[in-house]
This record gives C-alpha cells, structure tokens and sequence, in this order.
C-alpha cells in the first residue's frame, strides 16, 4: 500500500471522525441549550478534537513507515533469497539492494546485475505484505484514536482547551525547526573545525599570513606544501565588505533615507520605495556578473591611467578582478538595506522633536543634522554592523568579482580573497574529508559564522535599546 | 550687556497700550477638503496672554500654528488670508519662514527637548541664528534663559545633563527656556501643561504671568481655570470659526454668545 494511499484512508477517518464528533456536540447544545457554561465547548471543538484524536497517531505510523520501511523490506528480501546472492562487501550490498528496489518499483529499466531480476520480484511481495501492515495498523490506530475520543465527549468535556493545547503544540513544533536547524549547523562546523585544528594550529590558522591550501598527493608533488593562515582571507572579506562597500553604501543609503523622509513628495517616496526594495530583491548572482563584466574592466582601466600618472602604483598590481569592483558592487546591492533601516531609524524620532527644532527657526537641514542624525544614530549604525555582516557573508559578487589570490595588500586595484570565495573554492568538486584542505572550508565557516553572530547580536542590541528610548 | 536685555529694557520704557504685535485678517485653513478654520480675524497684543479655549477639534490649535507658519510643515494643509508682524505679511516672499519662526515660538503640548543636554538644548536656537559671539556670551543667554524659565535653581549644577532625564515639568520649562533664549516676541503655547501635573501646571502658570509683557504669549488650553487665571484676552473658538474674543473677566463672567456661555458652564465640549 503506497504511502499517500494510507495518509488518505487516514484522512478519510478524520474527516468521519470530525462530522461526528460535531454531530454529537450539535446534539448535547440542541438537548441543553446554548446558555454559555453548560456545554463547554462549540461543536467545532469536539470535531477537531475527535479528528486530531484520530489523526495525530497514525501519522506518526506513517511517518515511520516512510523512514524505517525500506530498511525493514530490504533486510527481509535478503533473508529470503538464496544465500550467495546478495554481495559481501557494504557498498556493493547497499547498490545491489538499491538496484532491487528501483527495479521492483519500475524506476529502473533493469539491474547491473542480472540477480537483480528475480531479486526484484521478492521485493514487490514483501514490500506489499509489510506496507499492508502498515497500512492497516495506521487505519486502525486512526479508527481506535477516533473511537476513544468519541466516548470521552460530553457536555463538560473541555474540547476547546484541547484543541488550543494542540494548536500551541504544533506552532512550538514549527518554531523550534528554524532554532535546531541552527544549533546543527553550529554542531557540524564546531565538530569539522576540531578535526582541522586537529591537523593546523589554532594560532597559524588565526595569524598566520600565507595561505595556499593545496595538498601534495604525492610524497614527491613541489609547491604544494599547504599553508592555513587565514589572515589574508580576513583581510580580503575586510577590505571589501566592511570597507569600500560601506564607503559607497552608507554615505549613499544614508542620503537615500533622509531624502525620501525629510524631503520628498508622498507621491515620490511612494514610488522609490518599492524601487529601492526591488534592487533589494534582485539576486545576488546578478550584480556578480554586472561586477565581473561590465564594474571590473572600467575599474581597470582606472587603475592603469591612475598608474600612468602616480609611479606610486605599480601597474602589475592592477588587475581584472579587483577588490574594489567587487567592493563597488557590494556597496550598492547594500544601500536598500541600509537605507531601509536608516529610514526606520529617522521615522521612529518623533515628529515632536522635528517640529520642535523647526519652530525654533531650524531649516530642515539643520533639523536633519542637529537634531534628527543624532537622535536616530543608534538605529543607523545597529543598521550599518547588519549591513556589515551581510555584506562580509556576501559569496557570489566576490566569487565572480574578487578573485582567488590570497593577498594581503591595501591596493584596491588589486585583486584580494574573501572568506567565502575560498569556501565556495574549497567545497566544490572533488574532496576528501581526511585532507586539512576541505577541513579548513569548515574552519573558515566557523569563523565567518562566529563574527557575523556577534555583529547581528551587538547591532540588534543597539537598536532594540535605541527603540526603547523612543517607547 | 546682551542684545536680549537692551531689547527687554526698550519694551518696559514703553508704558502704556502698544499697538498689536500680530494681526489676522480672514483666515482660512484647509487640510485637504476639509475647511479647518473658517475666516478668523484677530488683533494679539504686546500686553497680554491671549488664551484660546474651545472644545476638541474647534481649530485653536490650527490657528495657533498659522501664527508661525508650521502648518507648512504639514502636508495638504493650506492657508489663506492676511497675517501680520509688526504690519509685515508673514506670507510675503520678503518674509524667510526660519527668521518668523525665531521671532514667533512656540512650545507643544508634549515637553519635546532634544536628546541633548541641558545647555544644549537652551543653546540650540542661538547657535543656529548665531546670536551669540563668544562662548561666555552663549553662557549667559543660556543663564538668563534658564532663570526667566525657573530652573536655573533646578539644573544649574547638572548642566550637561540629558534634557530628557527632567521631569516632565522640568522638561516644559526647559522647552519653554530653549523657546525664550532666542528672544522670540511672540510665544505660543500648544496645551503646554496639559500632560503635566498638577503641581507643574502651577509652576508653568506663574511662570507665564512672570514672562507677560516681555513677549507676546497666546496659549491653547483645554482648561477653563487655566484660562482665566493667566489670560486677560480669550477667544472662544467652536467649529472652526471664532465665536468670541474679549477680555478674558468679560468673556468669563458676561459672555456675549449662547455658545460661549454653553461651553464655559459645561454644557458641552
């Protein structure tokens, strides 16, 4: 019996179980009355009740099918088939196993192995005994579940505040999603980070200058000696996130904000807003490539006619895929973000303050300068640290845009690497999870993860005290 | 000696009934469609504290900000009609809405001092129109502001202290300290004690009878008492016209309309 047969037959039991729980409670108000306190509950109540009753078990059933079925069906094909026909070794016992299934169920044409064939067969006979089972045992958990809460309807039956307990559990449940979600991220990169401390020091890892993590595969490989300082990485997420994408996107969204309070038109602010949060909205990859094709080469060309006039920079130095192309970009995927929260921050000072400098003759620049910017500059840098750990978490305008080599320098025209390119670098193809080199990608998430926690942390403080100021 | 106290000694060496400081012609207000304040007319003058009473939503309060202009700071709000300083259109392009609003100002109904300290919230005015030329002069004003409000005594140690730590009282009257050190001639009141207690309310009562002469005070208010304590002109506003304006004993004792009689028996409002 396929799964989503058993969650309808289950279904089915609920629905019946519903209509007839209400049925029964229409009839305890129809024999008591509706006067509030004698029957406790609407009818509704001890429908849902009764449907919850029948459903909430068997899907646990089903749940469980879902999840241990295969195992069970497979480990009892196996002890039916002759002995021999199944292979030895791990590996090839769970392909072989996993060609039976897909064979059995039609989504493979034919096994790798001709024993597949006859294997397949068992399969289809087991499986449809042991889903059977299933099947009905979760049909006849739902009809018991039902049957039960049937018989514990009456008047006083507080029906109501069962369905509320179970309406908290549910919405507990799904909350609680998002925060183990969390915690396991956490536990995976602080269990695969302890490996690679295991095999590079802490303190190389942290302060260490050179980072080159290329493996030798060979005892006799030259140049591959595998070095972790991640500081040029540091200083690469650095430079471009909280650097030269802040110097373009704070001055900009902050000017944004105030125009689009202070100064503009309804009419205007209506439109610009919704324009500004559609740049917000356009997907990262893209300013990756506007960066890489079309930012790159005019900062290049920049460079090299800067070069021309100050001996100061070598052009060698000055290369297609430049910190500050990618850092450009960057400030300007960040202004709606910025400008969102400075706006918030500037309309969440109070109009009094506003008018108040105002009818001391104030123009409203020196509104704006003296009295508005100052009350409202928690908000603005609680929003700015946001934007800062977006921005050094950004992966695929500095992928396209920043490039690879690991320098430590403070030329912008230079091309530098960020924390999260060298993830993407290291994560993609082939790996080995025994080699420092994939390791490290989790000790660099660890770090990435540690900083933009304690940024979002220390900002979101910042203005959650700044809102209480105003309350 | 300040600038501020020669103007002061001028305006006591003048004795007897001045001409009126500001003058309305049929005014109107609308905010959108709606017809706000309805032709109001009026003479405020020098020597008195002019009180405006009349029940909610009777267009006071509108009329009030037309003094200083800060309906334009309103959006869809519209006036019309003539309203004169000292004889000049405040509408006229030759006016600058910012030397108005230094001339004409104004304390709300919630104390509203900025988040800065003390000192500087009283110094905010004269340090945007550069009204005072050294640090020791921008002191005094901030000392001779600060007494004429009645709390010099209360702050003079806790200077850079935040605004916003006073009292709510405190607050007022260092909004009303921060309204006077730009020696306004004008100062209107929105409800200045309406969100106080008791107790404060007294003290920003004595503190307007203190400041009568020196400027041209018209105060909002919701209570009777209050305007017949410190006014000597009230005008009675009701549905956005204005019903009655007089001596404040005349308008409280033998009132000339119905309506006026009404509101201030309590029959309504």
């Amino acid at each position: 019996m396929p799964g989503w047969l058993m969650l309808a037959m289950v279904l089915v039991v609920a629905g019946a179980g519903f209509w007839l729980g209400q049925r029964r409670a229409a009839g305890f108000v129809a024999e008591l009355g509706t006067r509030v306190g004698v029957v406790h509950s609407r009818p509704n109540h001890h429908g849902w009740f009764v449907a919850a009753a029948a459903f909430v078990p068997a899907l646990v059933v089903i749940i469980v099918w879902a999840m241990v079925g295969d195992r069970v069906v497979g480990a009892a094909v196996e002890a039916e088939l002759p002995p021999g026909t199944v292979p030895e070794g791990s590996l090839e016992r769970v392909a072989f196993l996993a060609d039976v299934k897909g064979v059995a169920r039609g989504t493979f044409a034919a096994g790798f192995n001709p024993a597949t064939e006859a294997a397949a067969a068992i399969w289809r006979a087991v499986e449809g005994r042991y889903s059977l089972l299933a099947g009905v045992a979760a049909v006849a958990l739902a009809l018991m579940g039902a049957l039960w809460a049937l018989t514990r309807l009456a008047p006083d039956f507080r029906a109501r505040t069962r369905v509320e307990g179970l309406v908290m559990a549910v919405l507990i449940l799904a909350s609680t999603v998002a925060i183990l979600t969390t915690l396991g991220i956490v536990i995976s990169l602080v269990f695969e980070s302890f490996r690679f401390f295991q095999l590079v020091p802490v303190t190389e890892f942290l302060f260490g200058t050179q980072w080159s993590p290329q493996i030798a595969m060979r005892a006799d490989q030259i140049g591959q000696s595998g070095a972790f300082g991640a500081v040029p990485l540091f200083w690469g997420t650095i430079f471009i996130g909280a650097i030269i994408a802040m110097i373009v996107a704070v001055p900009l969204g902050l000017m944004t904000a105030i125009y689009l309070t202070q100064y503009a038109a309804p009419g205007f602010r209506a439109v610009a807003k919704p324009m500004l949060e559609v740049l917000a909205g356009v997907p990262t990859v893209v300013y990756g490539f506007f960066a890489a094709l079309t930012v790159a080469p005019l900062v290049r060309d920049l460079g090299l006619w800067l070069a021309s006039w100050f001996p100061l920079l070598d052009p060698d130095t000055v290369t297609a895929q430049s910190a500050l192309a990618a850092g450009l970009v960057m400030g300007i995927m960040i202004i709606p973000f910025i400008s969102s929260m400075a706006d918030d921050a500037l309309t969440a000072v109070p109009r009094a303050m506003r008018d108040g400098s105002l009818a001391m003759g104030a123009t409203t620049s020196e509104t704006i300068a003296r009295v508005l910017v100052p009350a409202a500059l928690p908000g603005i840098v609680g929003g700015v640290l946001l934007a800062v750990s977006r921005a050094i978490g950004e992966t695929m305008i500095v992928v396209m845009a920043a490039g690879l080599a690991a320098n430590l320098t403070l030329n912008p025209f230079d091309s530098v690497t960020t924390v999260t390119v060298q993830i993407v670098k290291l994560l993609t193809g082939d790996q080995e999870f025994d080699s420092p080199k994939t390791l490290s990608a989790f000790a660099l998430g660890l770090a990435l993860f540690l900083v933009t926690l304690m940024l979002n942390i220390y900002a979101l403080s910042v203005v959650k005290r700044y809102r209480e100021a105003y309350e | 000696m300040s600038v501020d106290m020669v103007n002061v000694a001028g305006r006591e060496a003048d004795a007897g009934r001045r001409p009126p400081k500001m003058t309305a012609r049929d005014v109107h207000v609308w905010y959108g469609e709606t017809h706000a304040i309805k032709g109001v007319s009026m003479d405020i003058s020098m020597d008195d504290v002019t009180a405006f009473i009349g029940p909610s939503g009777c267009g006071k309060s509108t009329f009030l900000r037309c003094l200083n202009r800060m309906n334009d700071t309103i959006d869809g709000c519209r006036v019309e009609g003539r309203i004169e300083l000292d004889g000049h259109d405040i509408h006229a392009p030759s006016m600058d809405v910012v030397q108005l609003r230094a001339r004409v100002g104004m304390v709300f109904q919630k104390p509203n001092p900025f988040p800065k300290s003390i000192y500087e919230n009283v110094a905010y005015g004269p340090r945007i129109h550069g009204l005072a030329r050294s640090r020791a002069d921008l002191d005094n004003v901030v000392e001779q502001s600060l007494r004429r409000s009645g709390l010099w005594d209360e702050v003079k140690d806790r200077l850079s202290a935040s605004g916003t730590a006073l009292s709510g009282g405190q607050q007022q009257r260092l909004c009303i300290a921060r309204a006077i050190a730009v020696d306004p001639e004008v100062i209107l009141m929105d409800e200045p004690a309406s969100a106080l207690d008791p107790i404060a309310t007294a003290k920003i009562e004595e503190l307007i009878d203190e400041l009568r002469g020196r400027y041209a005070i018209v105060i909002v208010t919701h209570n009777m008492q209050q305007a017949a304590r410190v006014s000597q002109k009230t005008a009675f506003f009701h549905l956005g016209s204005l019903v009655e304006y007089g001596n404040t004993r005349d308008i409280f004792t033998n009132p000339r309309e119905v309506r006026t009689k009404d509101y201030i028996t309590g029959r309504y409002g």
